[in-house]
């Protein structure tokens, strides 16, 4: 409509001009005020929608921070836990992988920060306006891929299919990409067994900062998180591209239909204190406690915790890490 | 109507010089702000340590010999293998593993405040540390200690509804710990902070600080983590506490 304006005012201009060049000045009149508008229109929205900064590209995990927290069966260090998640979680057998059902479980979208892996960033572009529709994040192993849609498009119905990676919207808001995932499968929020509903919502703030990105999510679920779980992990510019991994895909592995659970009663799983002894580490804690997360804690463990001997297997370098340049 | 496409062409000049003064402004142009006029974020209140990475290596006193998800040098291993807490306390050097490349992580509440008009103020209640952080140059100090030398800029999102975040770049440290349990850091260390403020339910805030802590000396590489702080309401919670060598 707009550009139907210009024309018509550019028609009335051109009038005016002798009649030898009437052809070429109302070409050009027309296309400065196309141009003219453009510009506008381009000003007055830009930074609206467009990126903040740029996320493409490839992005190397640093390994740092112990956010996994899967190296033994029963660690939810750092979880706030409700009484029923940490039920369910202790009854977890870690045998139920081979049920084709239960086989991706474990790695929902979730798992994109408490994952060893690295992030693979591509955009996808209306091919008309040239305006960004969707930013995916690859899938890498286990973990599908994420798809965040930045054209403003609505949630699908709460009815509407959940599966493992979500439905997942963005927007740039202060320097940062915000974006919240829903309609998840229900799954787990740690690997080994800590379950998410699928009522859970993730919400995701990426930050870039030179050649690092920290990704931070704030996973909440109202049957099995007290409070959310925060998660900030961080990735470097990686000047080699990641390799393509497929996502979870099931396959048979000896379980037939209708074959139990495997699962352990929750007061008997052998594995429960195996982390508390390795590590000196009060049990509260490893269970996921909420008063485990804050300083207060700190303080009233003080005069009972005793440090484990000294490290003398495995001390040190796991993680990926940067060789200085 | 000929009047019309010079008027066509000042509209277009104006919204452009328009947008461009708002460009402007937002990179810095123009006569300089005190940089708490100029925050694109408010960090300024209390904060609660939320602790849900790296619990084994912040809640507790690690293993002595454990120095997991560091990239130590050679050189290292040698503090990392005879760390002494009893020898640090007579040394009266019990606030090692407070200074600047660890404060962030050490479980508490911060207490974050205005000085002057350029210079932002940090007190932590776990090892009562003091960080400022300057906007405006300053001469150097003469001796290194805990927490340095902090230099302080806004950097400004690249968009129309503001925000930003704080960058603080650290020198000037006194020698110390990036673990309780003696991992080293050394003098030449720096530390570069990116202060970060987050949305949460229930109109409450996050603050997340990406720290990079570089070392010549004792680290082959950048060491990264990003611990996060939530806000609160006032400082009801705040609990002064000594530095400690052993916890």
């Amino acid at each position: 409509m707009l550009i139907n304006l210009v024309n018509s005012r550019a028609s009335r201009l051109a009038t005016r001009a002798p009649r030898f060049g009437r052809f070429i000045a109302e070409s050009l009149i027309r296309n400065s005020c196309r141009t003219a508008v453009a510009v506008v229109l381009v000003l007055l929205t830009a930074g609206r929608a467009s990126a903040q900064f740029d996320m493409l590209g490839s992005w190397a995990p640093l390994g740092s921070e112990d956010v996994q927290n899967d190296s033994v069966p029963v660690d939810y260090l750092g979880l706030a836990l409700t009484d029923e998640a940490r039920i369910r979680a202790l009854s977890y057998d870690e045998s139920q992988k081979s049920m084709v059902e239960r086989q991706c479980a474990g790695w929902g979208a979730s798992y994109m920060v408490l994952g060893p892996f690295g992030l693979r960033v591509t955009s996808q572009t209306d091919p008309v306006t040239n305006r960004v529709v969707s930013i995916t994040i690859a899938a890498w192993e286990d973990w599908n891929e994420m798809v965040i849609w930045m054209d403003g498009r609505p949630r699908p119905s709460e009815n509407a299919l959940h599966t493992q990676a979500g439905f997942t919207v963005g927007r740039w808001e202060g320097g940062a990409l915000a974006a919240r995932t829903t309609h998840v499968k229900a799954g787990f929020i740690r690997k080994t067994g800590v379950p998410l509903t699928d009522r859970a919502t993730i919400d995701w703030r990426f930050f870039r900062h030179g050649d690092i990105m920290t990704v931070l999510m704030v996973a909440t679920d109202p049957v099995y998180l007290v409070e959310p779980e925060i998660v900030s992990k961080g990735f470097r510019l990686s000047r080699t591209p990641l390799d393509y991994r497929a996502g979870c895909v099931t396959g048979y592995e000896g379980r037939e239909p209708g074959d139990s659970v495997p699962h352990y009663p929750p007061d008997q799983n052998p594995f429960v204190d195996e982390f508390v002894k390795l590590y000196h580490l009060p049990r509260e804690a490893v269970l996921g406690y909420l008063e485990t997360l804050y300083p207060e804690y700190r303080k009233k463990i003080k005069d009972t915790y005793v440090p484990p001997p000294p490290c003398t297997d495995s001390c040190g370098q796991a993680g990926n890490f940067v060789v200085r340049r | 109507m000929r009047a019309r496409s010079p008027a066509v062409l000042a509209l277009v000049l104006l919204t452009f010089s328009g947008s461009v003064a708002v460009w402007a402004q937002q990179r810095g142009g123009g006569p300089a702000r005190p940089a708490r006029e100029a925050a694109p974020i408010d960090l300024t209140g209390y904060w609660v340590s939320y602790v849900t990475e790296n619990w084994r290596y912040r809640m507790v006193t690690p293993a002595k010999g454990e120095y997991r998800r560091i990239p130590v040098s050679p050189a290292a291993l040698t503090f990392i293998n005879n760390w002494d807490p009893a020898a640090d306390d007579r040394a009266g050097n019990q606030c090692k593993s407070y200074g600047a490349g660890t404060i962030m992580s050490v479980p508490g509440r911060l207490h974050i405040a205005w000085q002057d008009a350029d210079t932002l103020r940090i007190d932590t209640d776990a090892g009562t540390q003091t960080r400022l952080f300057h906007f405006s140059v300053r001469a150097a100090a003469s001796a290194p200690s805990w927490q340095g030398e902090s230099s302080a800029t806004w950097e400004r999102a690249n968009g129309p509804d503001g925000g930003g975040s704080l960058r603080v770049v650290t020198s000037n440290v006194r020698a110390g710990y990036l673990r309780k349990n003696g991992v080293p850091y050394s003098e030449r260390a720096t530390v570069t902070e990116n202060f970060d403020i987050a949305p949460l339910a229930d109109d409450g805030r996050l603050l997340l600080v990406t720290t990079t802590v570089d070392d010549p000396v004792y680290l082959t590489g950048p060491y990264i983590v990003s611990p996060h702080f939530k806000k609160e309401p006032d400082g009801s919670k705040w609990d002064p506490t000594p530095c400690s060598s052993t916890w």
